[in-house]
């Protein structure tokens, strides 16, 4: 077992883990936060994603141990009290989400997106979301919320 | 109307014909929607793993799980000797659907035995300790190895018929006889199989299982449990899509949960890793169709014999319906004079093949517009003109292959506004001339109409019922027997109370799904969500709504006529009266403020024997235009563009249906092109997660993409607010994208062959179709 620190979504938080205690688990099963989805296990469906430092990660890709003293940002984490982030206001309102179950992942990775191109072109959008499987949507509107919270 | 929210004083927020959000937008953009692996687990909660097989078709000659029982953390294995009573979660009651294998295994990946342990890692690791010895057996992998086995079936075929074909064919003045692969496919919900039991007193357990059809989890639990229905209480609040897969599929998670968490007397949660759950539940039936059609010189179909053979897997499953299914829609759009149509649920050994959106339906019309590409080819003309020419018609020309008169048929119309709108004659000359240039990239366009039958083929699936409770504070709590795995039903059928009663969507609280509280339901699925909890809320609001006005009439003393529920309030003669306010005062008189709605379909009936009836309450009709490129170098392709026109009659909630028919058509296309099942010579399936199994990606979505209701259709049945289903219709127009990238194909031989381009048409299949007719001599133009 190993101690790791980390911020996450601004509070500080540790726990004990074994060292193969993937990120996920730990945000999952020991803070809780269970607005992170596990899809598909093996770091291609992107419903897990989440940022470490600033950048987005697939949480099922990091071992805690690893974030050991980052700064994490869960989907819980992204609005502001009660006022929503641009991005996941933009989702809601285009109807960017069916069933739901990719919608933490995909908001988490378009808002890292826009951070690192604040006007993306919409092929720009599509190619950056390809990590990001979503089976419902057809991605059609999932495109436009990007869209709409690029001009936000 | 596509207006969204009105002005709270002339039209409720929320009310039907309104494109109201899902109704939990919020909680998932937020992460705040609880799935049930986000579910607060109460101490003491336990995991259960599978074990699965490892031969295809075996004896089991030996079992031993001592290292599995000695495992870190390993609190009991179960095997289908620790079944109370039925080994069997057969949705059919067939008994060939074993919860465990017991002396042989039927498929790769069958379970055979569970493993429970204080954590998923722990029984995870636990499930691989188990040295199990098996003696093969012969395995027929594919349909051709079924057939060539002596082709055993695992449900009985089905033979539609109507006129003399033989004659008919006999005497066409032109005649194609040939096959068609149409491949399956994996649903990939995004939220795998998951069930978590919890134990209650006497023999009492709760399931929350991710599952479309509660009741029957409910009845097959009980079953293997050998306890009463109402021992068993399933619930479900949402599922991360489901498409079919979550139709009979989850019964058997929620039996071993079920089942350990009784014997151990503590909550069991169990849900298989994304591999396992590629491997061990079933996909779409992959087909053969073999058919022969006559034609005249015009293009008219004159007659039509086929034979569909699917690989249904080891046991029956849902394949009895499915591949009838198939049938009811080998004619898609268009009218066979004579028709013989022949259904094979063959038996393999593969994992049992299921429901998934369309149910057969998809490969009935693939098989379909190959028919109609044979004849255009074959006459040197445009698809379409063949389409155009066969679309079911006046009297004469209206009698489906099971004998039911199609008499809603709005494909004339649909199909011309969308030519127009999507310029289709000039983008297709422009196409052919683009072509006639004769370089590597070749371009193909296709407009593909879809006409889909709702209702279960199953009459008595067709009835639904709903819970309402109006409490004394003029809140509203919904309950209906519809499951929500992203469709949107919840927000459709809440939007229908509210209007009933005339209040802003807010006040009405929609519940989980639980057998409880609605008991006997069918399955989320056919299409037919909407169509049936809508029509049973609606009843529930009105029964409850009757006893307000005879409440209202008789204390204001008016007439019954003259109270009406409208925005600002409820109207009693001269006065209005909020709808709270009439509540409480309901309440104090002792106005029951509850209600069990019901609702079944009429007018339907099916005689299977016969191959006749009305199995369908109506049809749902749309089309699609897709351009496409492909590289004849390579086989690579991209969509261009699509436009598609899709009818959902009068729509209860227009976003919501058009993120139907986007996500729908997206998945189509995906089926057609790039989703590949793969199993090798052994039964094993080697394409079991996203990175050998290609699910189409935000990129591959058309470089244009325009979609529209065909907001003039109105259901001319009496369904809920004249709606139409539009679950699975618009998974067919992903048809349009690969009868695009066959026209592209056939331009390498100037049109003059068709491509019968299989499917999944991959980029590896398409070039070798290219490579097939410039071999039979297509010289270039
Ligand atoms: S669960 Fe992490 S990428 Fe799918
Ligand atoms: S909304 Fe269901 S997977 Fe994206």
């Amino acid at each position: 077992m190993a101690t790791v620190s980390m911020t996450v979504n601004g509070k500080s938080v540790s726990g004990e883990v074994e060292p193969r205690t993937l990120l996920v688990q730990f945000i999952r099963e020991q803070l809780h936060l269970t607005g992170t989805h596990v899809g598909c296990d093996t770091s291609q469906c992107g419903a897990c994603v989440v940022h470490v430092n600033g950048d987005s990660v697939k949480s099922c890709t990091m071992l805690a141990v690893q974030a050991d003293g980052s700064d994490v940002t869960t989907i819980e984490g992204l609005a502001n009290g009660d006022t929503l982030h641009p991005m996941q206001e933009a989702f809601r309102d285009n109807h960017g989400l069916q069933c739901g179950f990719c919608t933490p992942g995909m908001v988490m990775s378009a808002v890292d997106l826009l951070k690192k191109n604040p006007k993306p072109s919409e092929g720009e959008i599509r190619e950056w979301l390809e990590g990001n499987i979503c089976r419902c949507t057809g991605y059609h509107n999932i495109v436009k919320a990007v869209q709409q919270a690029a001009q936000a | 109307m596509d207006g969204g929210r009105k002005d709270a004083g002339t039209r409720v927020r929320g009310g039907v014909h309104s494109a109201e959000r899902h109704d939990s937008a919020h909680k998932h953009v937020t992460g705040a929607a609880d799935y049930i692996d986000d579910m607060v687990e109460p101490v003491g909660t336990l995991h259960a793993y599978l074990g699965l097989s490892e031969a295809a078709h075996a004896e089991i000659v030996s079992i031993d799980l001592t290292a599995v029982r000695s495992a870190p953390g390993v609190v009991d294995v179960l095997t289908a000797a620790d079944i109370p009573a039925v080994n069997d979660v057969s949705p059919v009651h067939a008994h060939d659907d074993p919860v465990f294998a017991e002396d042989k295994v039927m498929f790769w990946g069958q379970p055979v035995f569970a493993v429970i342990a204080e954590s998923r890692l722990q029984a995870r690791h636990a499930a691989t300790l188990a040295r199990i010895d098996y003696r093969p057996l012969d395995a027929a992998i594919d349909i051709d190895a079924a057939m060539a086995a002596g082709g055993d079936l695992v449900t009985k075929p089905l033979k539609l018929e109507r006129g003399s074909v033989d004659k008919a064919l006999a005497e066409a003045p032109n005649r194609i006889i040939g096959n068609m692969e149409i491949g399956g496919q994996d649903h990939f919900y995004l939220e795998g199989h998951i069930a978590f039991a919890i134990p209650g007193e006497d023999e009492t357990v709760t399931i929350h299982s991710s599952t479309q059809h509660p009741s029957e989890a409910q009845t097959l639990v009980a079953q293997v449990l050998g306890v009463a229905a109402n021992a068993i209480s399933v619930q479900v609040r949402r599922m991360g899509g489901g498409f079919g897969g979550k139709e009979s599929q989850p019964a058997l998670f929620a039996a071993v949960a079920a089942l350990a968490a009784k014997r151990l007397n503590r909550p069991v949660k169990i849900r298989p890793d994304r591999d396992d759950d590629m491997i061990a539940t079933g996909k779409r039936h992959d087909f053969k169709v073999a058919y022969d059609v006559g034609f005249d010189d015009e293009g008219r179909i004159l007659g039509v014999e086929g034979t569909y053979a699917a690989r249904c897997g080891f046991s029956a499953d849902l394949s009895g319906p499915v591949t009838d299914r198939a049938l009811f829609h080998a004619d898609n759009a268009y009218y066979f004079p004579h028709v013989r149509l022949k259904s094979l649920p063959l038996k393999t050994n593969t994992v049992s093949n299921t429901a998934f959106r369309g149910f057969g339906g998809p490969q009935g019309v693939v098989g379909a517009e190959r028919i109609v590409e044979e004849i255009a080819y074959a006459l040197g003309k445009d698809p379409l003109e063949i389409r155009k020419a066969n679309f079911y018609g006046p009297p004469g020309r209206d009698v489906t292959p099971y004998h039911q008169t199609v008499t809603d048929s709005i494909l004339d119309r649909l199909v011309s506004e969308l030519e127009i709108s999507s310029d289709y004659q000039a983008r297709r000359e422009a196409i052919l001339d683009f072509n006639r240039q004769g370089g590597v990239i070749r371009k193909g366009i296709a407009l593909t109409p879809v006409k889909f039958g709702i209702s279960f083929t199953a009459t008595w699936f067709n009835q639904a019922g709903a819970l309402l409770h109006v409490y004394k504070d003029g809140s509203i709590h919904l309950n209906h027997g519809g499951t929500e795995m992203g469709q949107g039903l919840f927000t459709k059928v809440a939007q229908i109370v509210a209007d009933c009663f005339q209040v802003d969507l807010d006040r009405i609280r929609v519940s989980a799904t639980s057998t409880e509280k609605v008991p006997n339901t069918s399955a989320t699925a056919a299409s037919s969500g909407s169509d049936l909890n809508g029509m049973a809320a609606q009843n529930a609001a009105e029964q409850i709504k009757q006893r307000l006005v005879a409440f209202a009439s008789e204390k204001w003393s008016v007439s019954a006529e003259e109270v009406t529920f409208g925005p600002g309030g409820v109207c009693v003669g001269s006065k209005t009266v909020p709808f709270d306010v009439l509540v409480a005062e309901a309440y104090m008189a002792r106005v029951h403020l509850s209600a069990a709605g019901f609702y079944k379909t009429p007018d339907i009936h099916w005689d299977r024997e016969a191959g006749k009836g009305r199995p369908f309450y109506y049809f749902a009709y749309g089309a699609a235009v897709s351009e496409v490129s492909i590289d004849t170098l390579t086989g690579e392709y991209r969509v261009e563009r699509t436009d598609i026109l899709h009818d959902v009659g009068k729509s209860l909630n227009p976003a919501i249906d058009k993120g139907q028919v986007e996500g729908g058509f997206v998945q189509g296309v995906g089926w057609l092109t790039t989703e590949e099942l793969w199993w090798d010579d052994k039964g094993r399936l080697r394409t079991h997660a996203p990175s050998t199994y290609k699910i189409p990606l935000a990129s591959d979505r058309p470089r244009i993409f325009n979609v529209a209701l065909a907001e003039w259709s109105e259901n001319k049945e009496r369904t809920i607010r004249r709606s139409k289903a539009v679950g699975e219709p618009p998974l067919m127009l992903g048809i349009s994208v690969l009868e695009a990238i066959s026209m592209a194909v056939a331009s390498v031989a100037d049109y003059r062959e068709c491509p019968r381009l299989d499917t999944p048409a991959t980029p590896e299949r398409v070039l070798m179709a290219v490579e097939r007719l410039r071999a039979h001599g297509g010289a270039e133009a």
